[in-house]
């Protein structure tokens, strides 16, 4: 991975959600740098520019206005020049069903939300060495598969 | 029609550098897995193209000492378990400090300074990894896999593989059926 820094984005259309997120990421020990944006469209506007840098993970809620989670995730996984991105659902949902939906549309990672913020922060840890784990060692992309709650936190 | 391919990532890798390093003409010898040995010294230019011609693989210089025992690490976990015939008589941590001719307690210490996890969790990690292509690829059964990969049984292998992934080894397989089966219908529209 170039320079070690980890480029994660989050779309979510809860502010207090998106604070806790960058709260998190601040104090786990890999180095990140983390954007934001607040709904589906500006996340399919912004991947879409051309030459735009993509970032090596995307963090995405599946309730948003105008386009939800889902649809983006469908539309990243349509999209050949997107298809390398790694995608983490982020949701308050942890229906069996949901989670199941999210990986066979193409998902790596699901993740519901943790409701305190030592387990999110130990959530977000795993979440990203998994993924540097995935990317240093040439692994399988389609099996790259993990759902994260609060039994296996 | 579909063509299917095995392929032996660290051949590849090896195959690669070396064909770049024979362009620069630069005598060289393969020294271990991911370790490469040239003759005196590379100049700024060489070092520099020979970086270039193999990043569009995805293959990276390592410089940092540390993260190169750490990626060394790795690499003999990754061998170990993926190839059935590596499996070592010994213990993992006398196989590692035995291969790499370093104290286990110094090895431990600095794979988790570098990687942020641990070298047990690393291999679990690997070995769940191994199980997905075993269940996936070979079409194998749960206990067939928990044989091959020296559990106890296949619900210890259960257990660890949803303690890890947090989906059950079923789950797993439903999943990417149904992810092929709409590949496959997106394919024939």
């Amino acid at each position: 991975m170039e320079d070690d820094v980890l480029h994660i984005l989050l779309t979510d259309d809860d502010a207090d959600d998106r604070l806790f997120f960058k709260e998190a990421m601040e104090e786990i020990k890999i180095k990140t740098v983390v954007s934001f944006l607040n709904d589906g469209v500006q996340l399919m506007d912004y991947l879409n520019q051309p030459g735009v840098r993509l970032p090596n993970v995307v963090f995405l809620d599946l309730n948003m206005p105008l386009k939800n989670g889902m649809e983006c995730l469908k539309e990243i996984r349509m999209n050949s020049r997107l298809s390398d991105l790694v995608v983490a659902i982020y949701s308050t949902s942890g229906s069996e069903k949901d989670i199941e939906d999210a990986f066979v549309h193409g998902a790596n990672i699901y993740i519901k939300k943790p409701n305190d913020f030592s387990k999110l922060k130990s959530t977000l840890a795993q979440v990203v060495t998994r993924n540097w784990h995935y990317h240093t060692l040439g692994l399988k992309k389609e099996n790259f598969l993990f759902s994260f709650n609060e039994l296996n936190v | 029609m579909k063509l299917h391919f095995k392929y032996d990532i660290n051949h590849a890798c090896k195959v690669i550098v070396q064909e770049s390093l024979n362009k620069l003409g630069v005598p060289h010898q393969v020294t271990g897995l991911g370790e490469i040995s040239v003759t005196g010294t590379l100049s700024p230019e060489i070092h520099n193209e020979l970086k270039l011609s193999i990043r569009k693989y995805g293959i990276e210089f390592i410089d940092d000492p540390k993260k190169v025992i750490a990626q060394q690490i790795k690499d003999l976990i990754c061998n170990m378990v993926f190839k059935d015939d590596e499996l070592p008589d010994l213990k993992i941590s006398a196989y590692l400090s035995d291969k790499l001719n370093l104290n286990y307690g110094y090895l431990s210490k600095l794979f988790s300074e570098v990687t942020y996890s641990t070298i047990e969790n690393f291999i679990i990690l690997q070995r769940i990894e191994r199980a997905k292509q075993l269940i996936i690829d070979e079409n194998l059964t749960l206990n067939e896999v928990a044989w091959k990969l020296n559990y106890s049984s296949s619900a210890h292998l259960s257990n660890q593989f949803k303690r890890t992934t947090g989906l059950t080894p079923t789950q797993f397989q439903r999943i990417i059926h149904k992810r092929k089966s709409i590949v496959n219908t997106l394919n024939n529209i």
